[in-house]
């Protein structure tokens, strides 16, 4: 029964998505590890750089690039451009840097991890075999797979706790670790990089990012490499009152190719917590990211208290011929979102493209959209992205698609399509257009619908709950993005898009 | 199976009586007509016994095996086997079609405690009642109703009242829209369905359906109530005369 099989594959999504509204909880990630953690004194300043970088044993000339970023930065004000509200943030009021006390040595067996930490990997459905890889044991990675492979790194706080199948990439010669590591043991790719695509004095954020980023993951696929499984870091917020930076780096040379998939959690906490990341795609001639994102930080509870504010930079540089690179996200966590993955299409015939859902329910505000900056000649671009709004919620599509005079014979697509739930909550869509040459051609097209009682009821007269069938209407409606994720994602993506949706009706 | 006795109903928004004192028993293993001129009350009828908003009861009740329907959620309704083919159907993009069917059926299962079906189950059997209705495996992939003409559309319902198996069948003006050979199709759907413990009701404007659906009693419904009730030759007479006479008769 193969054919029954596919079937089940593409069909099974949504079975998932019904299933999952059944079997979860509204934040199923919302527990807290009680672990005990170093930190370094609250709030930020040259001393607390210089320890960032100390702990991480970074050489002077990293030290000293963090130190520019942080004296550029204490000059720079926090943009308000976006439709966004929320209380001022006070920046010495945060911790820059925590780490578990456990992972100061590394632990020779799992006998010797801190059982906390191999429970919280456990709770957040990460493979045993690979907990031990991410625990620090050695040997860990000679131990049988199982199933498709996924080399994952995993950040705990501020700190990466480990990065699985480093040998087997090793051998594609693929280059996977964290970030501090790599300026440990890569300085040469690291430097020649690092701020390339997002430079220092980018933004506020990404500037503060620069100065005090704690780790993140480093990706490097050497020319005419296609990656032989797919990466993916997996971030978690746990210690309270802690911000978390990173920056992630990652590089696919001439003709190579790589899929990363990135996905955040955080405890329920009645404070805010701040996340402000940095992700730079290089992108050279020929080569291909596929960068797929699954958001569910805190978003803040049913009364708008508490989670993440999650001011994120990602950008690619498609810095050479026919480079092409397609972000993929699923944004249904965190209280405040200001995001915008963006594409330099810098090399002739290259190729950006966005797909993106981003939900806001009860209080969540979300500002959102993406950069298609066309330099090179006969560049294209896609935007195809879905907000859905609930609750009280404010959901912003802020998209950029920039002709270049050089920039001759390119193309944009963009697709915007709204969705409301209810009566209290916001759609909005800011898009700005600039063309300057005769041959490129923008393409536009935005919609804003309700959920309509007709497809509610249909669905219920044929047996599915309210809930059910509101998960099955607005996966419909996000079909298209969804379709773009791997599918172990797309699975996770249509579970979120329903949990997150819960309690949205009736 | 069928019993709605007295029934009073409303229009929540503006105060319009519809259904003025519907009284009707369809017993198990029946199929029933009803017939009558526009603005009469069938659709309101058939949302009524289905579930949707924006209608209130008034006075009298309506039960399914003896148990009261107006209190439940439409899909306890659906659970306990009432079914509604809709006169117009309503799209859901980016559904596929397979995948609402069986969500649906395992919705219904589940609500009834049993076991859910495996998309290989599944599969062989939606198959195979799709072929009956000439339903291609391209139109089960496709969006729910999305682009489908009004001919593949009823065939649609037909098809998922096929895999719902529903004990009570509303057919609200399934006919409307069909050419001939549509409506043979339909009607041999639902004629496959026929058994003693499964009933129809049959709402249509034309006796031209009742030809290959042959009911056992014709119901006649003017202004909100149903005014006279008779054998399938009821029906023929209201397609030669009209109902004018009926009307008149009825006062």
């Amino acid at each position: 029964m193969t054919e029954a099989t596919d079937l089940d594959v593409r069909e099974g999504v949504d079975r998932e998505t019904v299933e999952a509204v059944q079997n979860m909880g509204s934040y199923k990630y919302g527990w807290n590890t009680e672990i005990e953690m170093d930190y370094a004194p609250k709030g930020v300043n040259e001393d607390i750089v210089r320890l960032i970088s100390a702990k991480n044993k970074e050489p002077e000339w990293m030290t000293e690039w963090r130190l520019e970023a942080y004296r550029r930065w204490v000059t720079m004000t926090e943009p308000k451009w976006a439709m966004l509200n929320y209380p001022v943030i006070d920046y010495q009021d945060q911790y820059y840097y925590a780490r578990p006390k456990s992972m100061e040595e590394k632990p020779k067996s799992l006998d010797e991890v801190d059982p906390k930490l191999l429970a919280t990997y456990d709770k957040l459905g990460i493979p045993l075999r690979e907990q031990m890889i991410l625990a620090g044991v050695e040997g860990a990675e000679n131990a049988p797979a199982e199933g498709r492979k996924v080399a994952v790194d995993a950040v705990f706080d501020s700190v990466s706790l480990g990065t699985t199948f480093q040998d087997e990439l090793a051998k594609a010669g693929v280059i996977f670790c964290s970030i501090s590591e790599a300026i440990r043991e890569h300085p040469e790719l690291v430097k020649k990089y690092l701020g390339t695509v997002v430079p220092q004095s980018d933004n506020y954020f990404a500037t503060l990012n620069s100065a005090v980023f704690s780790d993140g993951s480093f990706v490097y696929i050497p020319p005419g490499v296609k990656c032989p499984m797919e990466l993916s870091t997996y971030f978690r917020i746990n210690a309270e009152n802690t911000g978390q930076f990173e920056r992630t780096l990652i590089i696919a040379d001439k003709g190579a190719s790589v899929s990363y998939l990135e996905g955040c959690t955080a405890p329920k906490r009645d404070t805010t917590q701040l996340h402000a990341a940095v992700v730079e795609l290089v992108i050279l001639e020929d080569a291909e990211i596929k960068y797929s994102t699954v958001q569910n930080w805190f978003p803040g509870d049913e009364n708008g208290k508490g989670g993440i504010y999650n001011f994120v930079t990602k950008r690619a540089d498609c810095r050479e011929a026919r480079a092409k690179v397609m972000w993929t996200q699923v944004e249904t966590g965190s209280a405040i979102t200001w995001k915008y993955p963006s594409c330099i299409l810098r090399g002739d015939e290259s190729q950006g493209e966005f797909y993106s859902i981003a939900i806001a329910n009860n209080w969540q505000q979300a500002d959102t959209g993406t950069k298609m900056v066309h330099l090179g000649k006969n560049t294209r671009s896609r935007i195809v992205s879905k907000g859905i709004s609930a609750g009280q919620a404010q959901n912003t599509y802020r998209g950029l698609v920039s002709m270049h005079p050089r920039a001759t014979n390119s193309r944009n697509y963009t697709q915007c399509d709204s969705l409301l739930i209810g009566d209290k909550c916001g759609a909005h869509t800011v898009p700005y257009i600039e063309v300057k040459n005769n041959s490129s051609r923008v393409e536009h097209e935005a919609t804003t619908s309700k959920v309509d009682d007709d497809q509610l009821f249909y669905c219920r007269s044929r047996g599915m709950d309210e809930e059910e069938a509101v998960a099955l209407v607005v996966n419909g409606f996000c079909r298209e993005v969804l379709q773009a994720l791997p599918m172990e994602f797309a699975m996770e993506a249509q579970a979120l898009v329903a949990i997150s949706l819960e309690g949205s009706v009736g | 199976m069928l019993n709605i006795n007295n029934l009073h109903v409303k229009l929540e928004d503006e105060d319009k009586a519809i259904l003025k004192g519907l009284t009707l028993e369809v017993p198990a293993g029946e199929v029933h007509a009803i017939m009558g001129p526009n603005g009469s009350g069938k659709s309101t009828l058939s949302y009524v016994l289905s579930g949707r908003d924006g209608y209130v009861v008034t006075e009298g009740e309506a039960t399914l095996d003896g148990a009261s329907l107006l209190d439940m959620d439409p899909e306890v309704r659906a659970a306990a086997g009432l079914f509604l083919a809709f006169q117009y159907p309503v799209e859901i993009p980016g559904v596929g079609n397979m995948t609402f069917l069986r969500t649906a059926v395992n919705a219904q299962r589940k609500a009834r405690g049993e076991a859910e079906l495996t998309a290989g189950e599944f599969l062989k059997v939606v198959r195979a009642k799709a072929a009956d209705l000439q339903i291609s495996p391209d139109m089960l992939k496709r969006p729910v109703n999305v682009g489908f003409s009004g001919g593949e559309k009823k065939r649609n319902e037909i098809l998922q009242m096929a895999m719902l198996e529903p004990r009570m069948c509303i057919m609200d003006e399934t006919d409307s829209g069909l050419d001939v050979d549509a409506m043979r199709l339909v009607a041999d759907g639902v004629n496959a369905l026929r058994s003693p413990d499964r009933s129809f009701l049959v709402i249509t404007h034309y006796q031209r359906l009742l030809d290959h659906i042959k009911p056992d009693v014709v119901h006649i419904l003017s202004n909100g109530r149903i005014i006279k009730s008779g054998g399938p030759e009821l029906a023929l007479e209201v397609e030669e005369n009209g109902y004018g006479d009926l009307l008149a008769e009825a006062g």
